[in-house]
């Protein structure tokens, strides 16, 4: 679990003593039940979200009786929310350093088209046409960490461009045009492979002979396999090496990370190319889940990312929040949408949900951050 | 910003001036991406080729940016175009502008979406919603036979506010399948128990398996899904598939007739679908701008109906219908 909280002292910076009175008595009022959980919280920020998970769980377990709480609806949830779990995943990176990526849809998209239109389209072999796809993202990302670095330019104000252009270069080369599934899984079936179902009892018990009865029901898919790797891989960067010490430290106090000699622009070029590249892993992740190629897929993914990690609780001030808590914020997303749907509730009350949801992350994120005053 | 915007839009129009020294005239669609529209500009350039005119084409920045093309017509009007076709992204609200156009001498025909009211435009070519839909509701129900009086249809919907498009094609897939409509504008205010349920899919490929997932939660025993256009339906179809309903107890069917709709059709995956003509509507618009000639329009029907043809490998009888071959030498996209 990485729940980091590297010095927080520069968003804190300003903030003025909570506590109202000077009388020794107050001070002792204050450290009650709530002040209590303001610094649990401060200390395991990762436990909001999981707590906002099971409210969210158990509410529509009676919401929606017999039909919530079931492993295959919980498979489908899952399902549902990896996409944007793994987009979810590279916007933890960026916003980690202060920054947003507002192209990060579009990048998968891209990257999906340049797998599937090269592989199906020109027929050239998908060993080729999917390192070419990853490339992609890749370049896309580093292009964005490029603009940002060397022209000084606001994250928010270059990924406003960049998703301009690399989805004017998607309708480029893709010429809008759809690539079918049948089309995919005759040519290139390999770009649909995360889009296989795994049946985790049926593994277990063929395999190892585990009668494991939990795991009746559960229908996963390698999209899911692949979210956890790449979360996990992540996870393992950002927590247990150098270059993710830097990431931390030029989001938290990129002057001060200078000063302790961290070259902050080749952290920052790293993190949105690392980015980009994850995208484009997203990408595989998308054909494998519709099967085909679709320009026009993924138009709100940007946000929906942004959303994510937003409600697992990472600090859009930077430099603080976690891996584990993007992927537990597309899944409480996944579950109010799903929730509420079955409850039979129409799609506005879901997108109002999740707005209020956003809300809610961000002013306990703001209320936990006052602790250290 | 907005005055560097506005500087960079005049500029367009000034650029755009000398070349009217020729006939000119526009084509403004809802989206630069969509293939549907993609289609429609490549009919109109063709035509504007043969004709001899300059085509200007414009779009809006998303479905329902009606700012967008209020802009574009602005710089056509500037620009001193001969008239424009359009695809309205929001009906209402796109009205006086267009009237601002008009009044200016420009003849203006809307395409695909009518304008409400209907009569602010010259003239209006358009898809039958209705009657596309109703094609499919005739096919689905026929196919059925008997069992259709017990079906159990899932909806796959376009959006919550329910644009044109939307009800008009929900609406008449029911009247086709033989389900009392109530209002024949609103989707939802019908109590047929054969409906099971509605969802939104967006008309995106994505969201089209997510809406279906939730709706087979719901409806386990589904037996027919209609669905907005070909991408939804190809959404769905993954959702059924993860399920094994890929096994034909489903009948799924749509609308739109883009060339990889027609191709599922023919692969089998899609029971049938209503195929509609982009290219069609954009020359005949060019046409009659360029001549000043407008055709006969029923006034009953307010608007010239530019076809909608069920496509199927399975015709039923008296529903009329195109074989897949005819489908795919007539598709788009």
């Amino acid at each position: 679990m990485s729940d980091n909280a590297t010095g927080s002292a520069a968003a804190e910076r300003g903030l003025p003593p909570s506590e109202p009175g000077g009388v020794a008595s107050f001070e002792e009022a204050d450290r009650g039940p709530i002040r209590r959980m303001q610094e649990f919280l401060h200390r395991f920020p990762t436990s909001i979200p999981f707590i906002v998970l099971l409210i969210g769980v158990v509410i529509f377990s009676f919401a929606a009786p017999g039909k919530f709480l079931a492993p295959f609806n919980f498979s489908l949830i899952l399902q549902q929310v990896t996409i944007i779990a793994i987009l979810g995943v590279a916007q933890t990176l960026v916003i980690l350093t202060a920054g947003i990526d507002l192209s990060v849809g579009v990048i998968m998209i891209l990257a999906s088209v340049v797998m599937g239109r090269t592989a199906v389209v020109y027929g050239v072999p998908v060993e080729i046409a999917f390192p070419l796809g990853l490339l992609a993202g890749l370049a896309c990302g580093f292009v964005n960490g490029v603009i940002v670095t060397k022209l000084r330019l606001p994250p928010f104000i270059v990924t406003l461009g960049t998703w301009s252009i690399f989805g004017a270069l998607n309708v480029w080369y893709s010429k809008s045009e759809t690539i079918r599934q049948a089309d995919v899984q005759e040519t290139a079936p390999f770009l649909q492979w995360t889009g296989t179902i795994i049946k985790p009892y049926d593994f277990f018990s063929n395999t190892l002979g585990l009668d494991l009865v939990f795991l009746k029901g559960w229908v996963l898919n390698y999209g899911s396999v692949v979210m956890l790797i790449v979360a996990a891989v992540i996870w393992y960067v950002l927590n247990k090496t150098a270059f993710g010490r830097h990431v931390y430290a030029s989001g938290d106090d990129p002057d001060a990370a200078r000063l302790a000699g961290i070259n902050t622009d080749r952290a920052l070029i790293g993190v949105y190319a690392l980015a980009g590249f994850i995208c484009a892993i997203a990408a595989w992740v998308l054909i494998g889940r519709i099967g085909g190629v679709s320009p026009q897929a993924g138009q709100t993914a940007n946000l929906d990312s942004i959303t994510a990690v937003v409600i697992g609780g990472t600090s859009l001030f930077g430099g603080r929040g976690s891996i584990v808590g993007t992927l537990v914020g597309a899944l409480i997303v996944g579950v109010f949408r799903n929730g509420l749907a079955l409850s039979g509730l129409e799609l506005l009350w879901q997108d109002f949900a999740v707005g209020v949801l956003i809300i809610v992350a961000v002013t306990i994120d703001q209320w936990i951050r006052k602790i250290s005053s | 910003m907005l005055k560097k915007l506005m500087l960079a839009a005049s500029l367009l129009a000034l650029s755009a001036a000398p070349v009217l020294a020729d006939e000119t005239i526009g084509l403004i669609t809802k989206t630069e991406t969509n293939p549907f529209f993609v289609k429609m500009r490549e009919g109109a350039q063709a035509k504007a080729k043969e004709l001899g005119v300059t085509l200007i084409t414009a779009a809006g920045k998303y479905d329902g940016d009606n700012d967008g093309q209020v802009a574009a017509i602005e710089n056509l009007i500037a620009a001193g175009a001969k008239g424009f076709a359009i695809v309205p992204s929001v009906s209402k609200a796109i009205v006086p502008t267009i009237q601002k156009a008009r009044d200016a001498g420009l003849k203006v025909i809307v395409l695909d979406t009518p304008l409400d009211p209907m009569n602010a435009a010259d003239a209006t070519f358009a898809t039958d919603n209705r009657k596309a839909g109703m094609l499919i509701g005739e096919w689905a129900k026929g196919t059925l036979g008997d069992k259709a009086k017990d079906a159990r249809i899932v909806f796959l919907d376009l959006a919550t506010n329910q644009p044109t498009v939307d009800f008009l094609r929900d609406q008449g897939f029911m009247q086709g399948f033989g389900i009392d409509v109530k209002d024949p504008n609103k989707i939802g205010d019908e109590d047929d128990p054969r409906i099971c349920t509605h969802e939104i899919s967006q008309g995106d490929q994505e969201k089209g398996r997510t809406a279906m997932e939730n709706a087979l939660q719901k409806c386990p025993d589904v037996n027919v899904v209609y669905t907005i256009n070909e991408p939804a339906a190809a959404g769905a179809w993954e959702a059924l598939k993860a399920v094994g309903k890929d096994d034909g107890s489903v009948l799924l069917v749509s609308i739109d007739g883009g060339c990889p709709g027609v191709k599922n059709v023919q692969a089998g995956t899609l029971g049938a679908t209503s195929q509609q003509y982009p290219l069609k509507m954009a020359a005949m618009a060019l046409e009659a701008i360029h001549t000043g000639k407008i055709p006969e329009i029923d006034p009953a029907v307010g608007f010239l109906d530019t076809g909608a043809q069920l496509i199927t490998a399975k015709p039923v009888d008296g529903v009329p219908s195109i074989s897949v071959e005819e489908g795919l030498k007539l598709c788009w996209g």
